[in-house]
């Protein structure tokens, strides 16, 4: 026989679950920004400490640029194998050299360097960062008079601000680059038209779409792995150091998404970047 | 120096602190003393402004800092150093950086001043040649003694030792409690020790407080408290030191603890 009492209390249960993790998700999104604002104000107050975001630079560029440019190049190919292949049929095939320029340079640049930034520095950072918290070595910056989110925070939000389209360049490069020895080996095309092709076809307005992203998902980068780090509980130990750190690069992998979404929209339908 | 009124402090529901008043005067050195997991590291941090409390206020200073912005804050904690049960070194520095990390943050010092600072704290701690070492090449021992040189570093006018003796050999617990002294009474600074260990309680402290589920159970003098007629405390003191304490007999210890009993 069914319990009623126990069916009602269950049902009860589920609204109470949903409700709750609706009402954490919120409240951690808030936490979040309110990280990130305190972040930008502290980037603007002085003392500013340009050896730490160096270091920062340097970390994210060794660990990153090789990575950056052999996912770029292979991009490139891929982009270039399938749009030789499917323009050919509509004997449109010289413009796949378009194709490859213009995907690259507004989309696949900076979405491929964004990816594998959060995968490897989003991730890092809040290993690092949540690995202090648990280790009491932020509560020590506090107890030393140090402004931990300006010691922190500040340096990694700045450097992958920075690089983040400094690397875009190299990948979006290496994508037409790629691109370009695809369709020239496989395919035959003639190289020299290919690049004037993409000359032909890289505007201004496409360059700065293709930094106001990847500056945006820097900053997205940063902010969740600084967030991840930071919010862990001192009483998580190693466990939490690893929740946090996997939970970082999906979160930041979603939020990479969701904001290409949203700036497409906006650079393309409301600002009318070409 | 410090005062604490009223103070309540949970985690979820667990009730830490629980309507605790504190007094610590300027120049003394007051001994906490309770149980493991009784709320003595918790206590630390909320003097250090480093836990917010539920209720009650915490003076440090002549400052109520429970609601104070963190600018203001930082100020004050400059004045504090705090040794970290866990000694809380920064991995990714050298064991000179961390000592030297405040100096650094707060003073337009040079390098070879900031150097000099360094060499003379550890000389205070008794350790040599392991300024280039990093946290993770050193013992537990170790460790904490840079941690106590690193809470030295910016000559706090408060100190907040967490455990500073656990972990140490004899004789290393005894130079610690001889530097825990003579910085009190040299330098006047007003400290706070948590120690497990009675023979270092009677050591330094010139005050001490029984911590008993959130509230102090006893409070007063090393002398006082000896006397105090109440079996937790009395079994808690007798446990950790017998001999130290009642064997009054014995004049090489009473040298080493450095107090007459009674
Ligand atoms: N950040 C925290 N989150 C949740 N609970 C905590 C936290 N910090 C401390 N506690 C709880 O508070 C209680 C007191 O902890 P505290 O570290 O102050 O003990 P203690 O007296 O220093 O013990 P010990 O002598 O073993 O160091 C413990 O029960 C602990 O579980
Ligand atoms: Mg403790």
């Amino acid at each position: 026989m069914r319990n009623p009492p126990s069916e009602s209390a269950s049902s009860n249960g589920l609204a109470f679950l949903i409700k709750n993790r609706l009402h954490s998700t919120l409240s951690e999104i808030g936490e979040a920004c309110r990280l990130l604002a305190e972040t930008i104000f502290q980037i603007f107050r002085p003392p500013w400490q340009f050896d730490l975001l160096m270091k920062q630079l340097l970390f994210i560029g060794f660990n990153s640029l090789s990575v950056v440019l052999v996912s770029g190049f292979f991009t490139g190919m891929v982009l270039g194998v399938q749009g030789y292949v499917q323009l050919k049929p509509y004997a449109v095939e010289g413009s796949v050299a378009q194709f490859v320029s213009v995907s690259v340079v507004k989309e696949l640049g900076p979405m491929i360097t964004a990816f594998v930034l959060s995968g490897r520095i989003g991730a890092s950072i809040t290993a690092e960062l949540s690995t202090m918290k648990v280790t009491e070595q932020i509560d020590a910056l506090e107890v030393m008079g140090t402004n931990p989110v300006k010691y922190l925070v500040v340096p990694r939000f700045l450097a992958c601000s920075i690089m983040l389209p400094t690397l875009t360049i190299f990948s979006t490069f290496a994508g037409i680059f790629g691109g370009y020895v695809a369709v020239v080996s496989l395919f035959g095309f003639n190289g020299y038209f290919y690049v004037l092709e993409v000359q032909k076809n890289l505007y201004v307005g496409s360059v700065l779409i293709s930094l106001i992203k990847a500056t945006s998902f820097g900053m997205a980068i940063a902010a969740v792995g600084c967030y991840k780090g930071f919010s862990i509980s001192t009483a998580g130990g190693a466990e939490g150091v690893g929740t946090a750190t996997t939970g970082s690069a999906v979160i930041s992998l979603i939020t990479i998404l969701v904001l290409d979404f949203v700036l497409n929209h906006i650079l393309f339908n409301i600002l009318g970047l070409i | 120096m410090i005062s604490i009124k009223n103070v309540r402090k949970a985690f979820d529901t667990k009730k830490v602190i629980n309507g605790l008043d504190l007094e610590i005067p300027r120049g003394e050195t007051l001994v906490i003393m309770g149980r493991s997991g009784c709320g003595k590291s918790v206590l630390l941090k909320i003097i250090a402004g480093l836990l917010s409390v539920d209720t009650g206020e915490v003076w440090v200073d002549g400052t109520e800092i429970t609601k104070l912005k963190k600018k203001p804050l930082n100020q004050i904690r400059r004045k504090i150093g705090m040794l970290f049960q866990s000694a809380a070194l920064f991995d990714s520095m050298t064991v000179a950086e961390n000592i030297a990390f405040m100096l650094d943050q707060h003073t337009d010092l040079s390098q070879q001043e900031m150097r000099k600072i360094v060499d003379e704290k550890l000389k205070l701690v008794d350790l040599h040649g392991v300024q280039e070492l990093r946290p993770a090449q050193l013992s537990g021992g170790m460790r904490k003694r840079v941690g106590l040189a690193r809470a030295l570093a910016f000559n706090p006018e408060i100190i907040l030792y967490d455990e500073p003796t656990t972990g140490l050999d004899p004789v290393t617990c005894t130079e610690i409690n001889e530097l825990i002294r003579d910085l009190n009474q040299q330098l006047e600074v007003t400290s706070v020790v948590v120690t497990h260990d009675m023979h270092s309680a009677f050591s330094v402290g010139t005050l001490m407080v029984m911590l008993h589920e959130g509230k102090q159970l006893a409070y007063g003098t090393p002398e006082a408290m000896i006397n105090e007629d109440n079996p937790v405390l009395q079994q808690f003191i007798l446990f950790g030191a017998p001999d130290q304490i009642l064997n009054i007999d014995n004049p090489t210890l009473k040298k080493f603890t450095g107090r007459k009993p009674q």
